[in-house]
């Protein structure tokens, strides 16, 4: 699909991080509830249940039902919390989970200039040339939302939960760190929109026919040899703090964890963060291992459907994962978490960015350069195009 | 050794978490492809068969002629280890006749918030009268609606009693 640069005197391609802002904000807060539909229906089918089906067409009004419940729910908070940290804590959450989806490459736009040229800007709200280092960084500080509220609630419950949140995310950040730089070694860049292209080409150089090229095989969760991807997987599960990894609000055993003071609209905001960055951490996982705005193959029916489509596809196959993980496992023991991220993860995952780095440096500098950035100037070339440009003037 | 060990565990893992998984979708696609039955009973609207000899809520029987089988003898007050029945029983006559014997309940009343449902009224009676059925909606909204009295309990007759109908309509008014 093409665009004209110019509809109606208003210049297209600046306005594209506004629209995939608006998109992004509101596909999300769309999606939410048939996001729980989506969970609660299919866990119920696993079990032989039939679940929701009561509220509207198969209980889809079931969650608005939900929040309609939420908003109306008395606010409460605790006499002897810490009231400004307490308040803080469901905002910090929300806030992050939201600026985190911020650099996930939805698609790429194609304007025709007025000059005849092409230009292709992404649908993207922020492509920053760091973004996985910014989901890292951004995802990272949500810990902080279940810290400070396991703090401030004073309850030791809470306390327990948010202590429990704040040593799972170390663990994992580091498991899930060595699984992104995998594939940050074989696309050399951390911009996403870059790292989508470099999975674009043929599946490993190979002489493939047309079909191949930026097709399921060529993604780098094959490129990068399944290992990264099962861990970042894993990782990305822990992060989130889901089942089988939701210790910080295991409710057998601490009632909800850091939420358990939160009430109404401020516990809606903990799960609203939750679900958020469910869909965002998924989405990063589509945009790395998965090829983000792809089709599966690059043959006509598949590369007729838009680039978003594609990725929301993707998405909703992670928070499929999610669920499907919710309905088959139980809880993983403290010491039992803390010996898969450290003990099993972790060194896996150095072991095979050792062998990765060892196969980059076999390949060949020519077909990985399709996103080489442009070469540094150096001094001599400086000092030639200087007197060039003093000419000119 | 320990390294092999380890390896070996962790496969193991890896292997036992697929068989998990594998059973999870296979439900999933039964329930999607309607291959599998589900196992919901959408309770208002339909209700599951209850077993024969299921004990629920009583019921004060009649003969097939539509007199009593109560005959007021408070053996099931007796037998009740909760204490939840009252009978008042009183002299039937030839005008006023309710069941065959000499006497009949007048009054009849279990407390059903406090009767555990375990069927010894049902075990003491000697003529059968006092039954537990199969109904088991018992819920409702006072105190005071769970005293279930002798017109609450008695079963509906087939035939009226013709010695009964006398009495009854003066009953009414």
């Amino acid at each position: 699909m093409i665009f004209p640069e110019f509809v109606g005197g208003v210049h297209l391609p600046p306005l594209v991080p506004y629209i995939a802002l608006a998109g992004t904000i509101g596909f999300i807060l769309m999606i939410l509830p048939g996001l729980i539909w989506i969970e609660r229906v299919v866990i119920a089918l696993m079990q032989d249940r039939s679940g929701p089906n009561r509220v509207g067409p198969r209980g889809l009004l079931q969650s608005t039902a939900d929040v309609v419940k939420l908003f109306f729910k008395e606010d409460m908070s605790p006499k002897s919390a810490d009231i400004k940290i307490y308040y803080l804590a469901p905002f910090l959450t929300v806030l992050c989970a939201f600026s985190a989806g911020g650099v996930l490459p939805l698609q790429t736009l194609t304007f025709h200039l007025a000059n005849g040229d092409f230009q292709t800007v992404p649908l993207t709200v922020g492509d920053v040339n760091i973004g996985v280092l910014y989901i890292l960084a951004v995802s990272s500080l949500q810990v902080y939302g279940v810290v400070l509220a396991g703090w401030a609630s004073n309850n030791k419950y809470s306390l327990l939960g948010g202590l429990r949140g704040s040593a799972q995310l170390i663990s994992y950040e580091l498991s899930m760190g060595l699984a992104i730089l995998c594939v940050v070694l074989f696309s050399g860049t951390c911009q996403l929109n870059k790292i989508v292209d470099a999975q674009s080409g043929a599946p490993f150089g190979l002489p493939l026919p047309e079909i191949f090229n930026g097709s399921i095989f060529s993604w780098f969760w094959l490129g990068t040899g399944i290992i990264p991807v099962v861990i970042y997987t894993i990782a990305m599960i822990a992060e989130t703090n889901r089942a089988p990894f939701d210790l910080p609000e295991a409710e057998s055993e601490l009632i909800a964890g850091f939420h358990t003071e939160y009430s109404s609209m401020k516990f809606a905001m903990f799960f609203t963060g939750e679900y958020v960055s469910m869909l965002v951490v998924s989405g990063l996982n589509a945009a790395l291992f998965w090829g983000g705005p792809l089709p599966p193959l690059n043959i006509i029916p598949f590369t007729l459907i838009p680039g978003f489509v594609w990725f929301i596809t993707k998405v909703m196959g992670g928070i499929f994962f999610y669920t499907w993980l919710r309905a088959t496992y139980p809880r993983l023991r403290y010491d039992a978490l803390m010996h898969l991220g450290w003990k099993r993860m972790l060194p896996l995952g150095l072991v095979w960015l050792f062998l990765l780095a060892v196969v980059s440096l076999g390949r060949s500098p020519a077909k990985s350069a399709d996103n080489v950035p442009e070469k540094p100037v150096t001094a001599t070339q400086q000092v030639q195009t200087l007197p060039n440009a003093v000419a000119h003037r | 050794m320990g390294f092999l060990r380890t390896l070996q565990n962790t496969a193991d893992g890896a292997k036992a978490l697929t068989t998990g998984a594998r059973i999870t979708m296979r439900h999933y696609m039964g329930q999607l492809l309607k291959t599998e039955p589900l196992q919901t009973v959408q309770y208002p609207e339909e209700r599951r068969e209850q077993f024969p000899r299921t004990r629920w809520r009583h019921v004060l029987t009649r003969y097939e002629n539509g007199l009593e089988k109560c005959i007021g003898c408070s053996l099931c007050a007796g037998a009740c280890p909760a204490r939840c029945i009252y009978v008042e029983a009183a002299e039937n006559t030839d005008e006023d006749r309710y069941s065959p014997g000499e006497r009949y309940a007048v009054k009849y009343e279990i407390n059903m918030l406090r009767c555990i449902f375990c069927g010894f009224c049902q075990d003491a009676c000697p003529t059968g009268a006092i039954v537990l059925r199969k109904d088991f909606e018992l819920a409702d909204f006072t105190r005071k609606d769970f005293l279930y009295t002798k017109e609450m309990l008695l079963e509906g007759a087939s035939v009226i009693p013709l010695t009964a109908v006398g009495t009854h309509k003066e009953a009414v008014k």
